[in-house]
C-alpha cells in the first residue's frame, strides 16, 4: 500500500496528546552537530541520524538536537557538543555512527561522560 | 564528497544561512540523456554579481585569502570532471538557485547516495522552512513538500522523531517506485 500524506493526520493525533504533557523547563540538554562542509565530507549526515533516531527511540523528550556550521577543525569532525545545564561543554571528536548511540545511552541517559571520544583523548 | 546526495546537503545549507523560508531541492537522473541534475533554488538573500564571481572562481585567490568557503568550488570541480558544470543563478535580496550537472556515465560521478538522509537532515535542522524535494527519473517523479505535511500535521512540528522517519519512509517507497523492479 502506497503511502500517503493523509497518515501523517495519525501521527499529529497521537503526538498532540502527548505535547500537551511536556515542559520546556530550560533543563534540556543541547546537543549540536557540526554540519558544515568539512563535518559532512567527514560523514556527520549519519552521525547525526543516529543520535536522533536513539533519542527517539529512546523517548529522551528534555534532549534538544541541532545543528551547526563550522565548529572548528576540519580533521576531529564530525564534531558533537554536548550541553547540559550547570555543567561544562563536552566536545566529541571523529564521531561515527556506533560511537554516537554509545554517547546517548552513556550521557545523555546516563549523564557519564565518554572521554575516550572526547577533543582531549584526541589531542 | 562521496554522495551527490552530500553536495546537495552542503548547497542547501548555504540556502539556510542565507535566511530562506522556501528550499526547492530537485534531483533529475536521466539514463535517456546521460545526466544526473542536483539543483537548489532558495529565496534567501542573494548575492551580488561581485561576489558571486568570487564564489565561483575561488582559485584567483590563495586558500588563505579566499573570503569564501570550500562547497561552492568543490561541487565546481566534482561536476566539470564528468564533463558537467555547475551554474549559479542569484539576486540580491530575491534568492539564489545553484545548479550541478554530472554525466551519468562518466566514471567519476559520485553515486547519489542517501538522498532521505540529507532531506531528513535537512528537515531536522529547520523544521520551520519550507522544503520542496522534487526526485525525476526516466520512470516518473515525485514531489514532497513539507509545507502540505504541515497542514496535516497541525501544531506538531516536523523535527518529531516519529515525523522524520516518515519522510524517511515516504521518500524511500517512492524512489522504490522510480528505479522499476
Ligand atoms: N544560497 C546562497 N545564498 C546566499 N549566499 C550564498 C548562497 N550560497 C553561497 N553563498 C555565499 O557564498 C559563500 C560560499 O559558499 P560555500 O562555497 O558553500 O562556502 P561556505 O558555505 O563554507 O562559506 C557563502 O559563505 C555565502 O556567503
Ligand atoms: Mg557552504
Amino acid at each position: 500500500m502506497a503511502k500517503s500524506i493523509a497518515e501523517l493526520k495519525a501521527i499529529r493525533d497521537r503526538m498532540q496528546a502527548q505535547m500537551n504533557l511536556r515542559k520546556d523547563d530550560g533543563d534540556s540538554i543541547r546537543v549540536v552537530v557540526g554540519m558544515a562542509t568539512c563535518g559532512i565530507a567527514a560523514g556527520a549526515r549519519p552521525v547525526l541520524a543516529a543520535i536522533v533516531d536513539e533519542v527517539g527511540k529512546r523517548e529522551l523528550a528534555d534532549v534538544k538536537i541541532s545543528q551547526t556550521g563550522c565548529i572548528g577543525v576540519c580533521r576531529l569532525e564530525p564534531i558533537v557538543e554536548v550541553f547540559e545545564p550547570g555543567k561544562e561543554k563536552v566536545t566529541y571528536v571523529n564521531m561515527t555512527e556506533d560511537k554516537a548511540r554509545r554517547m546517548v545511552s552513556e550521557h545523555l541517559v546516563n549523564h557519564r561522560v565518554v572521554s575516550e571520544y572526547t577533543i582531549g583523548a584526541a589531542e | 564528497m562521496k554522495e551527490i546526495s552530500l553536495n546537495l546537503l552542503d548547497i542547501a545549507q548555504n540556502s539556510v544561512s542565507a535566511g530562506a523560508t522556501l528550499i526547492e531541492l530537485t534531483v533529475r537522473e536521466s539514463q535517456a540523456e546521460d545526466i544526473v541534475l542536483m539543483s537548489v533554488a532558495d529565496n534567501g538573500k542573494g548575492m551580488s554579481p561581485e561576489f558571486l564571481a568570487r564564489v565561483t572562481d575561488p582559485f584567483t585567490t590563495t586558500r588563505t585569502t579566499r573570503p569564501v568557503g570550500m562547497g561552492l568550488p568543490l561541487l565546481k570541480m566534482e561536476a566539470e570532471m564528468t564533463g558537467g558544470g555547475l551554474e549559479i543563478k542569484s539576486e540580491l535580496g530575491r534568492g539564489t538557485t545553484v545548479t550541478a550537472t554530472f554525466r551519468r556515465s562518466h566514471i567519476d560521478t559520485p553515486p547519489l547516495g542517501d538522498l532521505k538522509g540529507t532531506v531528513v537532515t535537512l528537515v531536522q535542522g529547520s523544521p520551520d522552512i519550507d522544503f520542496v524535494y522534487r526526485r525525476e527519473t526516466d520512470l516518473g517523479q515525485f514531489v514532497l513538500s513539507t509545507r502540505e505535511m504541515r497542514e496535516q500535521l497541525g501544531g506538531v512540528p516536523l523535527d518529531e522523531p516519529e515525523v522524520l522517519a516518515w519522510i524517511g519512509e515516504y521518500i524511500e517507497e517512492n524512489e522504490q517506485s522510480l528505479q522499476g523492479e
